[in-house]
């Protein structure tokens, strides 16, 4: 008996500890089957009940079942997840670190499922946690690889208090390789200025910074937001139309700075109700899912490849970095990026502004610059 | 009649345990709390207990019993939302539960994304971030249903945050979320998080709260108030009742006291609802007294507003005649508690001033300083203050 107890315990250490019991397999199926505007919350509560009333060894399962759940379901699980932890620690039971471990370095795993196996780790095991986060430092989740990067920043700003510069510079340059989060970045580039090694932010960031504009168009009282323009229709970048103030054309806008701005007030003028376009062309080596991260302030909308992405009719209520993560998809070769932004009738100081940055990333941030084909 | 608005505020107030405070500015929505037994004199003795959180937060905390509910958001960019729930008696934690935003976080750096206050029906916890997500828990921390308002409506959501709290009725729960635009105010089925109905309303930034109008032996109605005005709608339906088109403040939230609404429009004018449900009649109104972040509250048959400054306008609730003002050290964010005859006000440098109203021209009779910048409305029940600051919930008891 006791051999066959042995090799059964063999066989859990090493098998699949990700798949669900039975007894909660039905439940997980339920949960991930939650839609829009609160469609399978009734049956998702009765499966929660059950996920919840799981041990600390469904716990690999239950973040499996994160793997390509949308959003909402992985609210769920994550609720489950909290559950779970909380009344297994204070009953004094452990959790299943080595399962948990395994599951934060297989890097196939939905990245949140991965921080949250993490963060168990943490609570449980913070040397294990500690020494697990050092390797993870070009991680295709952020939320793993941020937590790494923030150790060689703290070893570089120690470097730096020791009055070592010379050992402190490279180890930023090294955590700024792997940093995707703009506050680390920015935190990052600072403290290379600082040193005198100034990081180049324009290509840090990856900003699209050669554009054609057009403008300005009309958009008295907000209308130009929905008013199709002759660009929207095709981008003729020989063709002149009528503007709000005269006849307009394309004309080259380079965006300088560290920030990769396209002010329109500079080739439009500084107006009011108006509209505008930037136009700009993207080269890819192959055809791939990316993300268009924009920030603006004023109404805009974007188009990719002549289809419509998103549009928002928002006005001066702040812009930052990454403000809107467009999905969308480059084709091998020629992609065309086609941008509105209007400004609106507001006269305040802080409502100068008609401008926009942009830049296309993968999923984890990193830029992507247009290929030389 | 009045007898009808006292009636109706008893049981509104019997809905819950007297000392439960289960929405922002207590169980009737205007600040006032029931307990005759809250300090008047507050001092570092009064600290009953003090509670770490995590990240940030704007919401006050509610409570259902002997639990304390409070909502925080963590992270960068904090998008890391949680609800926690703690004992009252001691400050232990019992549970909490986290989730990931799925709408946007971005919001200016004085508020933050666990603005809103939640609610409860007594049996539920309803939280509400501005990144419009929305979750339900029963009081044991297990999860009922989830919304995603930003990813259902796409445009649903503020650049500089949202932060107009819940209300719930009646098994309906109501989510006001208004912005430049896809805006709307929505009932939701408190059960099932499913739209019960969904109210297209003006297309401007708006973070006041729905507030409940109960008249006894009238229909309750939600009031939503906008830069437009005020709207009276039926919680079960949205159907609008009454609508007054002359403007308000998106800011802070009217106030209702024994069936009269003190609304922050053109300073505050005060309505009487019919009885018929047409439109309010217009009582008074005074531009001397203009609230500017902290909502009004009316006590003892007095009006008072609270600038940033610090400046608290006292006036007559029948006539909107000011009759004094107090200059209190501001600035302030969060809107003054009542209970008695005195006003708990802290300020944004976490200073909290309880002024006795009943004193000629107002006076501070006892200060605390809580240390810490404080932008949240603070919650009151069985006697203590609740009041939290971004890192710590705090319990005040008698010294």
């Amino acid at each position: 008996m006791k051999h066959i107890l042995l090799l059964l315990s063999a066989w859990l250490c090493v098998g699949p500890a990700e798949a669900a019991s039975p007894q909660i397999s039905q439940s997980l199926k339920t949960i991930r089957a939650v839609g829009a505007e609160g469609q399978g919350n009734a049956e998702a509560a009765r499966a929660w009940k059950e996920v919840g009333a799981a041990d600390a060894a469904s716990l690999p399962a239950i973040l499996a079942a994160m793997d390509g759940a949308n959003d909402l379901a992985v609210n769920w699980l994550r609720a489950a997840v909290d559950a779970i932890a909380e009344r297994e620690l204070a009953a004094g039971r452990k959790l299943p670190i080595a399962g948990l471990e395994k599951f934060v370095r297989d890097t196939k795993h939905h990245p949140r499922a991965r921080r949250l196996a993490y963060e168990l780790i943490v609570s449980a095991e913070p040397a294990k946690a500690e020494r697990l986060i050092a390797s993870l430092r070009d991680d295709p989740a952020n939320e793993l690889r941020r937590d790494a990067v923030q150790r060689l920043i703290d070893e570089a700003a120690s470097l730096r208090t020791a009055g070592k510069t010379n050992d402190a510079v490279p180890k930023y340059q090294t955590a700024l390789k792997s940093a995707r989060d703009v506050d680390q970045v920015e935190g990052i580039a600072k403290e290379l200025k600082k040193l005198g090694s100034p990081a180049e932010l324009p290509t840090v960031f990856g900003w699209l910074t050669d554009w054609k504009v057009i403008g300005p168009f009309d958009s008295t009282g907000g209308a130009g937001h929905d008013k199709v323009y002759p660009p929207e229709e095709r981008v003729d970048l020989a063709a002149e139309y009528d503007g709000k103030v005269g006849k307009v054309r394309w004309q080259d806008f380079k965006a300088t700075g560290d920030y990769g701005l396209v002010d329109l007030n500079k080739p439009c003028g500084a107006l009011k109700e108006v509209a505008g376009y930037a136009y700009t062309e993207f080269q890819s080596d192959k055809a791939r899912p990316v993300e268009l991260r924009l920030g603006c302030k004023n109404a805009w909308k974007v188009w990719l490849n002549g289809k419509f992405l998103f549009g928002r009719d928002e006005y001066h209520r702040g812009m930052e970095i990454d403000q809107y993560r467009l999905a969308g998809e480059l084709k091998k070769g020629k992609n065309t990026i086609l941008v509105k932004i209007c400004q609106n009738e507001m006269k305040e100081k802080w409502t100068v502004e008609w401008e926009f940055q942009l830049r296309i990333t993968d999923a984890v941030g990193t830029p992507i610059a247009s290929a030389k084909l | 009649m009045k007898s009808f608005f006292i009636s109706a505020a008893l049981l509104a107030a019997l809905q819950f345990a007297t000392a439960d405070w289960p929405q922002f500015r207590g169980p009737l929505g205007n600040g006032i709390a029931s307990a005759a037994d809250v300090p008047a004199k507050l001092d570092t003795n009064s600290i009953a207990w003090a509670a770490d959180l995590p990240g940030r937060g704007l919401s006050s905390p509610i409570i259902i019993g002997d639990r304390v509910f409070v909502t925080c958001s963590s992270g960068p960019k904090q998008d890391r939302l949680h609800v926690i729930c703690f004992n009252a008696k001691d400050g232990t934690k019992r549970w909490e539960r986290r989730f990931w935003a799925t709408g946007r976080t971005m919001s200016h750096d004085k508020t933050s994304v666990a603005a809103p206050t939640p609610a409860s029906d007594g049996e539920r916890i309803f939280a509400i971030f501005s990144s419009n997500d929305l979750v339900c828990l029963d009081l044991e921390g297990n999860l009922i249903w989830i919304r995603g308002l930003t990813r259902d409506y796409p445009n649903a959501s503020n650049s500089l945050g949202m932060s107009s709290s819940l209300t719930v009725t009646d098994g309906v729960l109501i989510a006001m979320v208004e912005n430049d635009s896809e805006s709307f105010t929505a009932g939701f089925d408190a059960k099932t998080g499913v739209n019960r109905w969904k109210l297209d309303r003006p297309k401007m930034a708006n973070w006041t709260s729905p507030m409940l109008l109960k008249v006894a032996g009238r229909p309750t109605y939600v009031l939503l108030q906008s830069g437009k005005g005020l709207a009276a709608v039926e919680p079960a339906t949205g159907k609008i009742v009454w609508d007054y088109g002359d403007g308000a403040s998106t800011i802070p939230s009217a106030t209702v006291s024994e069936g009269i609404l003190y609304v922050p429009s053109h300073g505050i004018t005060a309505l009487e609802p019919s009885p018929e449900g047409n439109s309010p009649k217009q009582l008074w109104r005074s531009s001397q007294l203009r609230p500017a972040t902290a909502s009004p509250v009316v006590l003892n048959k007095r009006v008072f507003t609270l600038n940033d400054a610090g400046v608290l306008s006292c006036g007559d609730a029948a006539s909107g005649e000011r009759l004094w003002q107090l200059r209190l050290k501001g600035p302030f964010s969060a809107t003054p508690l009542g209970a008695g005859s005195l006003l708990y006000c802290v300020n944004e440098k976490g200073l909290l001033q309880v002024v006795d109203t009943a004193a000629p021209d107002g006076a501070v009779i006892s200060e605390m300083d809580l240390g810490k910048t404080i932008l949240s409305t603070p919650s009151i029940s069985h006697g203590a203050i609740y009041v939290r600051s971004d890192g710590k919930l705090w319990k005040l008891g008698k010294s």
